[in-house]
């Protein structure tokens, strides 16, 4: 692995043993991370599959119900039994901290508390499949807003997810290992310029003896 | 106060005006994907279902808003039928995070 060069000071040595510390201290805790994110993920996923499911099922059967409906009805009836709705469904969006990652939460509420203005018709010139198509359609709104809010939180986690391991893999392939090997480098260097020094003392004493006392 | 929307064809999206949520019909695929864009740009929808059908054209314009809070656009079979779209989005999502598709392999 190609080593940055760094200057083989006592400096240097206590500035990249710092850096060591920080990264091995954001690695675990990012390890952490990565792990209860994958953990609740995971958790998460099973929910959608089963709720899509559920949910697909559902709109299956409404849509046949639909087609039954048009088949017994004229175009123009239908389109003007549902031009005008009497319902309308708003939503709340609120947010949940899940390890930094802000998944929302939607609860919804209708415009008026009756369930039966859902049918925006009389129902003298409509056939009763319609009734059926627009109440099995109905059944499953609450599922279909769950299934938004769960799809939606499992995207959001997947991309967290993902960059949390490429931090958490850059620190521990590149970035531990390269501030380590720079320290060994320092360590190196200043226990040589230390024995160096040493030798060249024990020299010039022993010149300084052979000087005095002719050894 | 956020509203939901639903794109997709026709057939498939006129029901839900009845329930109360605002339905969107394709026309054509130049005159959608600026549809779309709009429909995303509307801070007033905060949940967005788009058939799946639909939902083949404006591929590129979903992929720009899976990583975003809001809106949160969802994938539901039209009545041509289910193409299986939605399950495999949900298997992308998985693959992304774990590294490969640990439910369906």
């Amino acid at each position: 692995m190609a080593v940055k060069q760094v200057n083989p000071t006592r400096m240097e040595l206590s500035k990249l043993k710092k850096k060591l510390n920080t990264a091995t201290r954001g690695h675990k805790l990012l390890k952490d991370k990565r792990d209860e994110l994958m953990r609740q993920f995971l958790e998460l996923v099973k929910e959608n599959k089963a709720l899509r499911i559920r949910v697909e099922e559902g709109i299956r059967k409404a849509n046949s119900d639909f087609v039954l409906a048009k088949a017994s009805m004229s175009d123009e009836t239908l389109k003007a039994a549902l031009l005008a709705p009497k319902q309308e469904v708003y939503v709340t969006q609120g947010f949940k901290n899940v390890m930094s990652v802000d998944i929302p939460q939607f609860s919804y509420t209708t415009r008026t508390p009756d369930e039966n203005d859902i049918y925006s018709y009389g129902f003298a010139f409509t056939s009763a499949d319609l009734d059926d198509a627009v109440k099995s359609l109905s059944d499953i709104l609450p599922d279909l807003i769950k299934l938004a809010e769960v799809e939606k939180s499992c995207q959001l986690m997947a991309a967290e997810i993902e960059k949390t391991r490429r931090r958490v893999n850059a620190l521990e392939h590149v970035m531990i290992p390269q501030t380590q090997e720079q320290i060994r480098y320092i360590v190196r260097k200043l226990d040589e310029n230390e024995r160096s020094t040493q030798t060249r003392l024990m020299k010039v004493k022993d010149m300084m003896l052979q000087q005095a006392h002719g050894y | 106060m956020y509203k939901i929307a639903v794109f997709g064809d026709k057939e498939s999206v006129y029901g839900f005006s009845a329930l109360g949520l605002d339905a969107y019909y394709t026309e054509s695929p130049e005159k959608d994907i600026l549809a779309f864009k709009k429909l995303c740009s509307n801070q007033n929808y905060s949940i967005i279902y788009v058939t799946e059908a639909a939902a083949v054209i404006l591929e590129k314009e979903i992929e720009k808003f899976r990583e975003e809070p809001s809106p949160a656009i969802i994938l539901i079979p039209g009545v041509k039928g289910n193409t299986g779209e939605g399950l495999s989005a949900v298997s992308r999502s998985v693959e992304k995070a774990v590294g490969s598709d640990i439910f369906n392999s």
